[in-house]
């Protein structure tokens, strides 16, 4: 009978001090909140999180608690509650599912951690190289909790970086200076910031180690996988911690290689994610592409916590160049050179491109790259409609039939 | 609707068994029997209804008496919608691989298939070779499909196989704009309030349709319509043909291409067994 069948999903033994290493995080922050010390930012996930540190505050970043409303998938019920005060669905469905979150005084943080409520902020800081909706986010709590917000408005669309722009950055990041003493109390330590800049560099390279390890084949880890084990290089950059961690993931990925193993038995197709993943959808993805001997071994999702420019003399100029260096940020010329790039250290056998209807910025479908890219690498895609969050605006089995067609029709041309 | 085709003789190629496509589509389920030269020997279609598993029982038995009962089967494959739900079936492919296989059997060489089924379109470009180069689905919306088809003929008040006859009696195609089937509904109001003739608000219902698919590619080979949207429509073809400025093929049995596949897939599977 030609029904479906269910392969269950290899575990990595790091996801235990991965948890414990998250539960500490938070555990941390919750007495921040509930004290009032040491103070808390809130910051956007590819915001200047190593200046806040450098002052002392505990980092929180409303896009991982987004991540895990999808994942834990009290998204959906909670999006309406935002949109009920005006937040349209069709926005980041990250912002509405946490606006949601609040206003229903419901989060995944309770169940996970303990949690009554997300840590309460002192100051919220973003950046909108990613996004105009976060700072449209974090306005909502400037109105409602009557904390500062501040932050940096980078270009977006950008091919080459300019000089000009670096400058402007840099001179963005140092007038948060005097706002964040303000708040703190705290002098400008430049001591601090490098030591900080310097962590997080030492993450970025042990992250960086971890994703590249998939270019092995079989590769020793998934793209689903990743979405997880990035945690810490995204709450925790600049925080020895997280080095640390990417040290014991490496070791136990570099022993799969050392012993053949593959994150997916028989891997025999290897396929590219880009865009967002399905947050509430990650285990039924996993198993589908592992019951079909296919590895999505590599994604722009996950490579955008690598921050390789952080490496700079002048830490302010690391932060412009790092923050700014990202695929998000870029035009679409850079970000076809980057696919091919990726496509031939990887290996690829296909792209998925995920368009998500809440999030244009991270769905780079929407300006006929999947076409001009596929005629010139000969690689060939397949576009998924669905969303990070939203679980409203997906359909499981459309978006399996195609994944399904997409092996398919690269088996068929092997034969 | 029961077909029966070329089984008054009992020939060597029946002699090694029929191989069976089921297509199990969100609304209909198709199948087709062939025998080992490629001859169709049963095609039954009957809706799919809630119960996946016995509707395409029912039609393997169907068809099996239809091709005469001494028949007996080869092997089975199965795609569409619920092909993980035939019990009998030896192998499932999904219905994209096996509408381009259907198709390039009746249309050998390089072609842009458009499916127009009932719950989503696909357009399926095959290479002169028959490697499928690539493949679209429409957005998880009735817009464009079989749904909104119905949709308009129950807010019109018309049969669906009134549809066809009713396009014909017109050249006027009342503009539809809308995405939304919903939406579409409420214009249709307005050209009733109008008293616009029904005639050319179903002209208009196909053409929308028809534009919907025109916005999923640039179908710049030949075009191939498949679907039972299409079976039940011939007219579609005609409207398709005008629009884009060229003619647009129909293969035989427009609506069991995705079976006739499945069967060509289980004969060749067996063959290479
Ligand atoms: S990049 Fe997309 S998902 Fe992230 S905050 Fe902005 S809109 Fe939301």
């Amino acid at each position: 009978m030609a029904e479906e069948k269910k392969t269950t999903i290899k575990k990595i033994r790091s996801a235990g001090p991965m948890r414990q290493l998250m539960a500490d995080y938070f555990k941390e922050l919750d007495e921040a909140s509930k004290t009032g010390s040491p103070q808390i930012a809130w910051c956007t996930s590819v915001g200047p999180a190593e200046l806040l540190r450098s002052f002392g505050f505990l980092v929180y970043f409303p896009e991982n608690h987004g991540a895990m409303l999808g994942s834990s998938r009290m998204a959906p019920d909670l999006i309406p509650a935002a949109n009920a005060i005006g937040y349209s669905p069709d926005i980041c469905s990250y912002l509405t599912s946490d606006i949601g979150s609040y206003l229903r005084k419901n989060t995944p943080l309770t169940k996970a951690f303990g949690m009554e409520t997300v840590p309460l902020p002192d100051v919220l800081v973003y950046n909108t190289n990613q996004c105009r909706d976060v700072k449209d986010w974090f306005s909502f709590y400037e109105r409602e909790l009557e904390v500062p917000c501040i932050g940096i408005d980078t270009m977006r669309q950008i091919g080459d970086i300019t000089p000009e722009h670096i400058s402007g950055l840099i001179g963005q990041h140092k007038a948060l200076i005097p706002i964040l003493e303000e708040i703190s109390g705290q002098k400008f330590d430049i001591d601090r910031l490098r030591e900080t800049v310097k962590s997080s560099y030492e993450c970025t390279k042990g992250w960086k180690k971890v994703l590249r390890i998939a270019e092995k084949r079989p590769s020793p880890i998934t793209f689903f996988d990743a979405t997880i084990h990035m945690g810490p290089a995204v709450v925790l950059r600049g925080d020895d911690r997280a080095v640390q961690y990417y040290e014991t993931l490496n070791a136990e990925l570099e022993e799969r290689v050392a012993n053949g193993v593959g994150a997916v038995d028989d891997e025999t197709y290897r396929f590219y994610w880009e865009g967002m993943p399905v947050w509430g959808k990650l285990r039924e993805h996993a198993e589908f592409f592992a019951e079909k001997k296919s590895c999505v071994v590599a994604s722009t999702y996950c490579n955008s916590w690598i921050f390789e420019d952080l490496e700079h003399e002048d830490p302010f100029e690391g932060m412009a160049r790092a923050y700014t260096e990202l695929f998000i940020v870029r035009s679409e010329g850079y970000k076809e050179k980057y696919l091919e790039n990726m496509v031939r250290d990887y290996n690829i056998s296909g792209i998925i491109y995920h368009d998500a209807k809440t999030c244009p910025n991270n769905s780079n479908n929407r300006y006929g790259l999947p076409l001009r890219f596929s005629k010139s690498s000969g690689v060939p895609h397949v576009v998924i409609n669905g969303d990070l969050n939203d679980l409203r605006l997906y359909s499981e089995e459309q978006a399996k039939t195609q994944f399904e067609a997409l092996v398919e029709q690269i088996s068929e041309k092997a034969k | 609707m029961t077909q029966k085709k070329k089984n008054d003789s009992k020939s060597a190629s029946s002699d090694r068994g029929l191989y069976c496509g089921v297509d199990v589509g969100a609304s209909a389920t198709k199948l087709t029997l062939i025998d080992a030269a490629k001859e169709i020997r049963a095609m039954v279609v009957r809706p799919s209804g809630v119960d996946y598993a016995a509707t395409a029982k029912e039609c393997l038995a169907q068809a099996l008496s239809e091709a005469g009962n001494a028949s007996k089967l080869a092997r089975s494959v199965s795609t569409g919608y619920g092909r993980h739900n035939v019990k009998y079936a030896d192998a499932s492919l999904t219905e994209i691989h096996c509408h381009g296989i259907g198709c390039y059997h009746y249309i050998p060489h390089s072609i842009s298939i458009v499916d127009i089924g009932g719950q989503d379109n696909k357009v399926i470009r095959l290479d002169d070779t028959g490697q499928r180069i690539d493949f679209k689905m429409n957005r998880k919306c009735a817009a464009g499909t079989g749904a909104f088809i119905e949709e308009i003929a129950l807010r019109l008040g018309v049969k669906i196989d009134e549809m066809d006859p009713l396009a014909r009696r017109t050249d006027h195609t009342v503009r539809l704009s809308s995405f939304c089937t919903v939406f579409a509904k409420t214009e249709i109001l307005a050209h009733l309030r109008r008293g616009v003739d029904v005639a050319e608000i179903v002209r208009g219902a196909f053409m929308s349709v028809i534009q919907r698919v025109v916005e999923m590619d640039p179908l710049d080979t030949e075009v191939v319509l498949t679907g039972g949207v299409v079976a039940y429509n011939p007219i579609i073809a005609e409207i398709f043909s005008e629009k884009i400025g060229r003619r647009v093929e129909v293969p035989p049995h427009p609506q069991f291409t995705g079976a006739l596949g499945a069967a060509l897939i289980a004969l060749q599977q067996s063959t290479n067994e």
